[in-house]
């Protein structure tokens, strides 16, 4: 299934929106780019919230917009949450989320209050009024609000873009959970990177009012300048689960031939998930940076670095700023890039196809 | 002094009504009317805004003189009425009754348009994404939110309607009964010589107005207050 949109639309001769375009509806979808390239226009669009003429928006087989047909919002079931908070200040929590609950029709209720709340750690504050909240909960109660209505598509307008780092790091949880728990389909707008490598399955890149290009994460990380490398280089995200195993606060994680040691977190932080899966069996993402990897013909023992990994070099990118990206493929198939100079391939003689060892310096667990 | 009269009472209960009807009319009018001039700043809008604000330096009597051209006998709505077989509107309730819906529309859509522009875009889109229609957004959201901008723009509404005088005496006339209100009965009295008659209902009109704006500013004070 897919969101088909086509729109054209014009501010003076600045700014021209131009899309024709289907969005995966699958998982995360993060509309990525700059600031003023038009995504939150985009989604504006989607909701129903912007009427262009001549604009055509398709969710699956249902025709919201096309011609002279425009299906309101309010019948949309769209779920919406924006970048500042949009609580409606003359309700409390409670009454704030189940606004939009009872005004779904019973049989197309799919997610209850309890459930919900407990998601998102919001049952202490269901009596609270909406100004003794923190910016946090406020966010949170906003995202419970809008999974309430059962939504057929969540968009999300850089939910996290009004909050402090923090803040961020408390939302980022939910936020994950939610995506994978809640099984309704994400369009979420961001302008950083970390938040997409942590949550998107799908990226639709834009650029300067058009949708360039939309690829799986995967795909996006492995091209070789991918926008979604900032300053800090190529990137590199590796899935897996954690582990039983903890040794001196290191946690191993990933299946065998591909484990790593990551820095075990705080047990106390994790919340209990409502779901079957425990949080030790969900699947985490590790974001290690290009030039923390490090490749080595033989497999050093006498070294601090503790993970090494055997992989398998795949391709290596023309010298850029006189580093060169290698891209390497783990035993369990995953996207694996490092940074060395030109000088180092040419002394170990990389090629495609070679076995070696990738010493990864430092990893960030996406949690 | 002197004690309130039958002709008097019946004043104070043409007053009364033509206050009430007003302002019931123009909440109804108003309310859509503001929505639309606070969703923007266009051309279009601008010259409504600026047309709904005539009343506020026009002299009462040019828009009582042309309500009395078009409302009357010869003109392009008394005529009309005429031809339907009803009475044409100079020198009736009805008559005033729409004078003051026009004379006191700055007075409604003004603290309305205000009210809605603080109010801004956002609670009304959560609203429809969770699944309020255009009725339902109104109730539940728009009206809570904005009930100081409704209080301030009815009581203003009453309260300048009580004070008309110079379009009423321009459409109305001083027939009893129908068109003769407080403020007209006061001139009426003053010209007579009757000082103590116009004093007494002078003087009740004055505290009627400033209890009711102070009562307003009150509430509205801890509406503000609330907001916060």
């Amino acid at each position: 299934m897919t969101l088909y949109i086509r729109a054209r639309l014009s501010y003076g001769e600045d700014f021209e929106l131009k899309v024709d375009s289907e969005l995966p509806l699958k998982g995360v979808t993060a509309l990525f780019g700059r600031s003023g390239c038009g995504k939150t226009t985009l989604l504006r669009i989607i909701a129903g919230l912007e009427r262009i003429q001549g604009a055509a928006v398709r969710f699956g087989d249902q025709h919201w917009q096309q011609g002279r047909n425009f299906i309101p919002l309010h019948k949309r079931r769209i779920g919406l949450v924006f970048q500042e908070h949009s609580l409606l200040p003359h309700l409390s929590v409670r009454e704030n989320l189940l606004y939009g609950y009872r005004r779904t029709p019973e049989p197309l209720r799919r997610l209850h209050p309890p459930e919900v709340t407990a998601m998102l750690g919001i049952d202490d504050l269901l009596e609270r009024r909406i100004d003794q909240l923190s910016g946090g909960q406020r966010q949170r109660v906003s995202l419970g609000r809008a999974l309430l209505i059962s939504p057929q598509l969540l968009l999300l307008d850089e939910p996290l873009a009004a909050l402090d780092t923090q803040t961020k790091r408390e939302i980022m949880p939910f936020l994950s959970r939610m995506a994978t728990e809640s099984e309704v389909p994400i369009i979420m707008v961001s302008h950083a990177p970390d938040e997409v490598e942590r949550l998107a399955d799908w990226v639709a890149f834009m650029h300067e009012g058009q949708i360039q290009l939309t690829e799986s994460l995967r795909h996006a990380l492995a091209r070789p300048h991918s926008p979604l490398f900032d300053d800090a280089g190529a990137v590199s995200v590796l899935e897996g689960c954690l582990g039983e195993t903890v040794e001196d606060g290191l946690r191993l994680f990933g299946s065998p031939g591909t484990q790593l040691w990551v820095p075990d977190f705080d047990q106390s932080r994790r919340q209990p998930s409502q779901n079957q899966q425990t949080a030790d069996q969900r699947t985490l993402r590790l974001r290690i940076l290009a030039r923390d990897v490090s490749l080595s013909l033989d497999d050093p023992h006498r070294i601090s670095i503790q993970n090494h990994l055997l992989v398998t070099i795949e391709r290596i990118d023309p010298p850029h700023n006189n580093r060169i990206v290698v891209a390497c493929r783990t035993a369990n198939q995953q996207l694996l890039l490092a940074e060395v100079t030109p000088r180092a391939v040419k002394q170990l003689g990389l090629a495609p196809g070679q076995h070696l060892f990738a010493l990864i310096k430092s990893v960030a667990l996406l949690e | 002094m002197a004690a309130l009269g039958p002709a008097e009472w019946q004043a104070i209960s043409v007053t009364f009504r033509l206050c009430l009807y007003t302002t019931l009319i123009l909440l109804t009018l108003a309310t859509p009317l503001a929505w639309w001039l606070a969703q923007g700043r266009s051309t279009v809008r601008v010259i409504i805004q600026a047309v709904v604000a005539l009343p506020l330096v026009l002299p009462p009597t040019v828009l009582g003189f042309y309500l009395l051209i078009v409302l009357g006998p010869r003109g392009v709505v008394g005529e009309t009425l005429q031809n339907l077989g009803l009475h044409h509107l100079a020198f009736s309730f009805e008559g005033i009754l729409v004078a003051s819906v026009l004379y006191s529309m700055p007075f409604a859509v003004q603290p309305l348009t205000e009210a809605f522009r603080n109010l801004g875009r956002r609670p009304v889109e959560v609203a429809s994404s969770l699944g309020a229609g255009v009725v339902d957004r109104f109730r539940t959201v728009i009206f809570p939110l904005t009930r100081g901008g409704f209080l301030v723009a009815a009581t203003l509404t009453f309260a300048h309607t009580l004070g008309e005088f110079g379009v009423i005496l321009m459409l109305g006339g001083s027939i009893p009964g129908e068109t003769k209100v407080l403020s007209v009965l006061i001139y009426d009295h003053a010209e007579a010589m009757n000082y103590d008659a116009a004093h007494s209902l002078s003087l009740m009109l004055l505290v009627f107005a400033f209890a009711t704006l102070f009562v307003v500013y009150s509430i509205n004070r801890r509406f503000a207050v609330a907001k916060l």
